[in-house]
């Protein structure tokens, strides 16, 4: 099984960490795993704000980064929800379909191809509130939603439960939107940062030490504002307590 | 204006796009049904802000009369109660206004809800489900549905001209989510299970 | 966590009652502070929803009040939900009948027509806004009615019907208790359902003590609906006639139906001996048995409620009196065959989405500055004005939450992005986003060019991602820290940590 990593431009930029553990975690498991140093973007931002054309020659490269491969993984499921269910901007070729059907957020990867578990040397004795990015919630379904009745499940909880030590911090509404929404956190900035601030006050008040997330980019605004309001959490990618982060 | 009629639907069938699709069939999802519909009942009318009243084995109209503890004229709309006021034909949808209870006999219930059903044929005057202050209504227990699939195959619906739920008193919560009852509707509604005669 | 949620939520007992609009739990604002007006309206300009979002934020307790109260609706919802074994089934159910409806709305529309006049109801046909409003005040002229009561109709807002009936010397009352707070305040409805709920109880004091000589000093909830029920009450008694809109028209028996909680339609219908019903051309459905689906479905989703204290059915007017029904299209017919967006039509117009949406909960509904606020309000306002509307799409996360409460499966979060892609194919976009995404998309399509963009020079400005990078404004950072760069980006890492495949072509 041949997997190319593809590590999203904040994460690229601002996190290295988190693209660092991801990789590690998937060589753990015996996969030969390669990021194609030419990458740069899904398209995302373009495509969120409606402007398509302006997103086709991204896109075109990202397939051209990533058709050799039979799996994609991506520490992030909002970037993926864009390659799987919205990179329409470019003809649709095999090559294309090749990518978006085969390109896994790294949960769901873990969960349902790979089937992981254990994660025999990871340990994390904190106490964790986990934050599902909407896209991966409610778009990739890596988890049940408030709004619907279903069966309650969890894949990224699911894969934490295996982690020693852990503990979960429970978040009133669990669910909401933190305000992130790409291109939303600096077109609509008043609302975008009150929602963050929110979100932080959620997770101050359910006494978590830890904020965990499959998608950096929530994360990120999150942070941003946690640090703003002087809040005291840490943020950190699901990737690197499965990779065996201590703290 | 007939221009207009011929001009919507002219559009609508010009912009048809997508395609007929076709017609889901309902099931009435009362598999569950409780055997005592009375106890649903109860419980979903007080969920609505209703009031059931315990039924008086020796004196059946008795709990009817320590409902009414307002002074003001009662109108009665049924055989088995005796009220101040009776409705006539001369009797205007206005000049319910001044009363303070109404009895009434309810056509059904309907368990899953809490509601009760009333066509012109139980309230003569329409305004008398609405503008008195206060309603008593009788409900003959043989006459609750279990949810509103089963309430919607009676035959009140092609019968009558007005028919309607009321489910439990007027109430608004318009001002900061307060619970208020009474906002244009009746202030209370209590319930006696009293079979029809 | 979702799953302690679920639980919690299935609690079938509640500490207090909770029908109705009811909040579940005491939600008193502490404070009075002035109310934060909507958006500003200027001619056909595109509105900013933001500028007034940013106000109704700034006023503290009013947006503390509004996103608790929303919330709350929305938690009452869920609870309902849970209540429901076949909660999804009825969802497929309501969506499906929707989409066949109006996949033969001729048909059952003649249908309607049809059955309506047959029990003795006139029925009239209004292309749009000022046909409706023509229809009715003839009907009006001819029997002499100076005084019309009202229940609440979010179509007749789209027609600005009150505006014209003034203008001809007819005097409106609105018999919500929202709606009038809203009358006499002269101001929209800011949600579909609980139109006063931008409101704290100070401002409807105000509005009181200004319009109908309450005490401007007790803003008691209580007092203040007891006072809108004394002054009303008189003006239902003397109107000469009555009007509402309809929730569901129900093709097979020509009936339409209305769902209240105050009762005041069924006073504005029975009081008065003439009564028209304004009802949009989408309202059609085919049957009895589809009914219950919808009112299963309707207030459950909206309040939380089981089902609204008064829903009521009109086949034929009642002897003595007259019944009208004027069948309004105002752009739905061209709605209908809009590849993207003709689903929402099966909007019934329950709020849901409006409760559980988060800019919407912080921003307020007048902040739209349309007649449709919030993710509904997001897809259709551009139907109605594309250029004056064209930010609104801009205003959602696209977090999805609509779509996922919506009880007739509308896949709401799916056309703001369509909405998205139209507007800026047809160049209703806003020039700074072209232009930021014009060279995100060029920078991004070049990996030489892209790497060296790259925060290099670590100033504060360039310390963030393309598409922020761009924007002058610096947005990102009034409120939030910017993340700190680290010494090395992933790629440099993986270059110096890695073998590396071969370095792909150039561009």
């Amino acid at each position: 099984m041949k997997v190319g990593l593809f590590v999203p431009c904040y994460v690229d930029m601002f996190h290295p960490e988190t693209g660092i553990a991801t990789l590690e975690l998937l060589e753990r498991f015996g996969l030969s795993v390669e990021y194609p140093v030419d990458q740069t973007c899904c398209g995302q931002p373009m495509t969120n704000t409606g402007c398509e054309r302006e997103a086709a020659k991204t896109e075109e490269l990202f397939v051209r980064n990533f058709e050799k491969y039979d799996y994609v993984v991506t520490p992030s499921g909002s970037c993926t929800n864009q390659v799987r269910n919205n990179m329409t901007a470019i003809e649709q070729s095999d090559a294309v379909k090749h990518v978006r059907s085969r390109t896994y957020e790294l949960v769901e990867f873990l969960h349902d191809v790979l089937k992981v578990d254990a994660f025999p040397w990871a340990e994390f004795p904190h106490r964790v509130a986990l934050h599902n990015n909407c896209n991966t919630l409610r778009n990739l379904r890596i988890a049940s939603m408030s709004e619907r009745r279903e069966e309650p499940f969890s894949k990224p909880k699911a894969l934490l439960k295996m982690v020693r030590g852990i503990e979960f911090a429970d978040l009133t509404r669990p669910d909401e939107c933190c305000g992130f929404g790409g291109t939303f956190s600096v077109f609509e900035e008043g609302v975008s940062a009150k929602m963050g601030q929110d979100k932080v006050t959620d997770q101050l008040k359910s006494g978590a030490e830890y904020v965990t997330s499959s998608d950096s980019s929530c994360m990120m605004h999150q942070e941003g504002c946690a640090r703003r309001m002087g809040a005291n959490l840490k943020y950190i990618h699901i990737a690197q307590i499965l990779n065996g982060a201590r703290a | 204006m007939s221009g207009s009629r011929e001009a919507i639907l002219g559009a609508i069938r010009k912009n048809h796009v997508q395609g007929e699709r076709a017609r889901p069939a309902v099931p009435l999802f009362d598999q569950a049904a409780p055997f005592d519909l009375k106890a649903l009942f109860q419980r979903s009318l007080e969920r609505m802000g209703g009031r059931m009243l315990t039924p008086d084995a020796t004196d059946p109209m008795a709990p009817v009369r320590q409902a009414i503890v307002k002074p003001g004229p009662v109108l009665s709309c049924v055989p088995e109660f005796e009220g101040d006021m009776k409705i006539t034909p001369q009797t205007k949808p206005t000049d319910i206004a001044p009363v303070e209870y109404a009895v009434l006999r309810a056509a059904f219930g309907v368990a899953e809800t809490g509601s009760l059903c009333f066509t012109e044929k139980q309230l003569h005057v329409n305004t008398t489900g609405f503008l008195p202050q206060h309603l008593v209504i009788l409900l003959d227990p043989a006459q609750i549905v279990y949810n509103l699939h089963n309430a919607y195959q009676r035959p009140e619906w092609t019968q009558a001209h007005y028919a309607v739920f009321q489910s439990g008193p007027s109430a608004t919560a318009d001002i900061e989510g307060v619970l208020v009852h009474g906002a244009q509707g009746v202030r209370s509604l209590s319930v006696l299970f009293h079979p029809a005669s | 966590m979702t799953a302690e949620l679920h639980e919690e939520l299935t609690d079938p007992h509640a500490d207090q009652l909770d029908h109705g609009a009811a909040s579940s739990r005491p939600l008193k604002s502490r404070i009075s502070e002035p109310q934060p007006r909507g958006a500003k309206i200027r001619g056909n300009r595109p509105v900013d929803q933001s500028e007034a979002a940013n106000r109704f934020m700034a006023a503290t307790e009013h947006e503390a009040m509004h996103d608790a109260r929303l919330w709350d609706l929305r938690q009452k919802r869920d609870k309902e939900m849970h209540g429901i074994e076949e909660w999804e089934e009825l969802r497929d159910l309501a969506s499906g009948i929707k989409e066949h409806t109006l996949s033969k709305l001729d048909y059952y529309l003649e249908l309607f027509e049809k059955n309506a006049t047959a029990n003795g109801i006139k029925v009239h046909w209004a292309k749009d806004g000022a046909e409706h409003n023509a229809i009715v005040l003839d009907i009006l002229r001819s029997r002499g009615v100076e005084l019309l009561i009202k229940s609440k109709s979010m179509l007749t807002e789209e027609c600005g019907f009150r505006e014209f009936m003034a203008k001809n010397n007819v005097e409106v009352i609105e018999t919500d208790l929202g709606e009038r707070i809203q009358q006499l305040d002269d101001e929209a409805p800011s949600h579909v359902v609980v139109p006063a709920v931008h409101k704290l109880r100070t401002d409807v004091a105000s509005v009181f003590a200004k319009t109908i000589g309450s005490d401007p000093d007790n803003a008691d909830a209580h007092y203040l609906t007891e006072c809108q029920r004394e002054a009303t009450r008189p003006l239902i008694l003397s109107a000469q006639a009555g009007m509402t809109g309809g929730n569901f028209v129900v093709a097979e028996t020509g009936t339409f139906v209305v769902c209240t909680n105050e009762g005041n339609a069924d006073l504005s219908a029975n009081t008065p001996p003439l009564h028209i019903a304004s009802i949009g051309i989408e309202k059609l459905i085919p049957g009895l048995d589809d009914l219950a689906v919808f009112i299963r479905l309707l207030s459950r989703s909206a309040l939380g409620s089981p089902i609204t204290q008064y829903t009521s059915h009109f086949r034929g007017p009642r002897e003595g009196s007259e019944m009208h029904v004027v069948l309004v299209d105002n752009g739905r017919s061209e709605r209908l065959g809009m590849e993207k967006f003709w689903p929402g039509l099966k909007c019934i117009r329950c709020g849901a989405c409006m409760n559980t949406c988060p800019v919407f909960r912080r921003s307020g509904g007048l902040s739209y500055g349309a007649t449709y606020a919030g993710p509904i309000g997001l897809i259709i306002d551009p139907t109605f004005n594309v250029h004056k509307y064209r930010n609104l799409p801009y205003s959602s996360t696209m977090n999805g939450s609509c779509t996922n409460v919506c009880p007739v499966k509308i896949n709401i979060h799916e056309q703001i992005a369509d909405w998205r892609r139209t507007l800026a194919g047809d160049g209703e976009i806003s020039p700074v986003k072209k232009v930021m995404m014009k060279a995100a998309g060029e920078v991004l399509a070049s990996p030489v060019v892209y790497r060296a963009s790259l925060p290099l020079g670590r100033s504060a400005l360039r310390h963030l991602p393309h598409f922020m990078l761009y924007n002058k404004l610096n947005t990102w950072g009034r409120k939030r820290d910017i993340p700190e760069t680290p010494k090395q980006t992933f790629n440099e890492w993986y270059r110096k940590n890695r073998k590396q495949p071969g370095e792909g072509e150039k561009s």
